[in-house]
């Protein structure tokens, strides 16, 4: 097992650890998005879509233990890297000319994940914790648009909104930063990883943000 | 023309640092710009004050010595360039330029615009050759090497280790650099021999010197002044997969 904690261990494994880990986490967001939509067809097919889901419990739970690791993975990871990376940037220039040489979102990785895990964070207490203490009520679709903790609430709204932007930030980079760290760097390759990358960066966010647009500004009607 | 010159200065590594500014009042256009920084030297030397001390040898783009960062950019304003190639011209009457020694905690200050590559000389000393025999010289056409790779490997083999890549990433990554030399040798039959042990040993031993971890902002390919391509780190990953995995 020594090889494996080496393999994982070197600066090359550090990033391929980042984007194994980044990489599942987005196959979760095609999931997590497809189960929002449902909302668009009422709170009968939804409430019947988490209520589906909370009879399979123990798939489900396994699933979310699975991710968990994966996301905390993910987090620690950079965060050791970041510190790492610190300490290699002592010292710092007088004028930065980062901004002509990269991309913000590249530069900013940090900060966006940063922020996208306070929304996790206030996402997981609030909507799923609610879903979890659900026993048999399945008012579920109340709880995604109550005034409270959902899209009733002008404040989570916003930062709903300003979380899934930032996220399409974060996944600029991201998504086609993992096909370089696994190699997969070919000019025959280079556009379509370039169109695929967008599905992530551009698409899966919009559809996520489609909800509290349609549910909590234009119906909610503040 | 008239340039204000702000010079990062510092007698050795342990002692404070702060920008020293210079009034250039006769500066021609054709001038590299380290004709200019001689001309200031020179008119320090007059006033009996220590000339700024930076690193160059040959001056024509090819060795690898020089590298400052002026105005933020490694090697300047251009693309593919050295700072001994960079010419006042690209400059404009008038203009401040801040000039600043390669920023890493791997490339520890020596003087005024100089710094301790070394780290780079530890990491090829770890596998940045072939050390097999390979006999008297044969017939050209013995060892068939498709034109692509030769191509590929000669574009990679340009690399001078002059530092830029490491000086403008955001975590002092040498990443390019190593790449580079990985590249260079597993694209050709001789290298190909010894490039698992190579792969490892020479990303171990950037590992220990003082440089961050690249994470793909691709800084250091605007800055080559070489050009080398992120297309070598891609190479290079997948060197390290195929060697920690096959």
């Amino acid at each position: 097992m020594n090889w494996f904690f080496n393999f994982f261990d070197s600066s090359i494994g550090k990033k391929i650890q980042m984007a194994l880990t980044g990489l599942m986490l987005c196959a979760f967001l095609i999931i997590h998005l497809i189960g929002n939509l449902v909302l668009f067809a009422g709170s009968e097919a939804f409430n019947g879509y988490v209520g589906a889901l909370s009879s399979l419990k123990p798939v489900v739970r396994a699933i979310e233990v699975i991710l968990a690791l994966i996301f905390i993975g993910h987090v620690i990871n950079a965060i050791r890297l970041t510190l790492e990376n610190w300490r290699s940037t002592e010292k710092k220039y007088k004028v930065n000319g980062a901004g002509e040489t990269s991309s913000l979102p590249s530069r900013t990785m940090g900060v966006t994940g940063s922020i996208i895990f306070i929304f996790l964070v206030v996402h997981l207490s609030t909507i799923w914790w609610q879903f979890q203490v659900q026993h048999g009520g399945g008012h579920f679709y109340d709880i995604v648009m109550s005034a409270n903790i959902g899209f009733g609430n002008v404040l989570i709204t916003i930062l709903y909104i300003v979380a899934m932007f930032l996220l399409g930030f974060h996944l600029r980079h991201g998504f086609q930063s993992a096909f370089q760290t696994f190699g997969i760097r070919y000019n025959k390759y280079g556009t379509f990883i370039e169109w695929v990358s967008a599905i992530f960066w551009l698409l899966i966010p919009l559809g996520f943000v489609s909800i509290p647009i349609y549910f909590g500004l234009l119906k909610g009607g503040f | 023309m008239k340039v204000t010159l702000k010079i990062w200065r510092q007698k050795d590594g342990n002692a404070q640092g702060s920008f020293g500014t210079y009034q250039m009042d006769d500066v021609s256009g054709d001038m590299s710009f380290f004709e200019m920084l001689d001309l200031l030297n020179e008119s320090l030397v007059m006033k009996n004050e220590e000339p700024v001390a930076f690193d160059h040898d040959c001056r024509e783009g090819i060795c690898g010595t020089c590298g400052v960062v002026i105005n933020g950019r490694a090697h300047g304003p251009l693309r593919g360039v050295t700072t001994c190639q960079l010419h006042m011209r690209s400059y404009k009457d008038g203009d401040t330029i801040v000039i600043e020694p390669w920023r890493a905690t791997a490339f520890p200050l020596i003087k005024d615009l100089i710094v301790d590559r070394r780290a780079f000389d530890n990491i090829m000393s770890a596998g940045g050759y072939v050390s097999i025999n390979a006999g008297g010289a044969q017939d050209a056409n013995a060892t068939p090497i498709p034109k692509a790779n030769a191509d590929e490997a000669m574009d990679a083999a340009s690399c001078i280790g002059c530092g830029a890549c490491v000086a403008s990433c955001k975590n002092s990554s040498a990443m390019l650099f190593l790449s580079a030399k990985v590249s260079q040798l597993a694209l050709l039959p001789q290298g190909k021999v010894e490039r698992k042990e190579r792969a490892l040993n020479m990303i171990a031993a950037m590992d220990e010197e003082n440089f961050g971890g690249c994470t793909n902002t691709g800084a250091c390919e605007v800055e080559c002044p070489k050009e080398i391509s992120l297309v070598h780190i891609a190479r290079l990953n997948r060197e390290y997969l195929r060697a920690s995995l096959a």
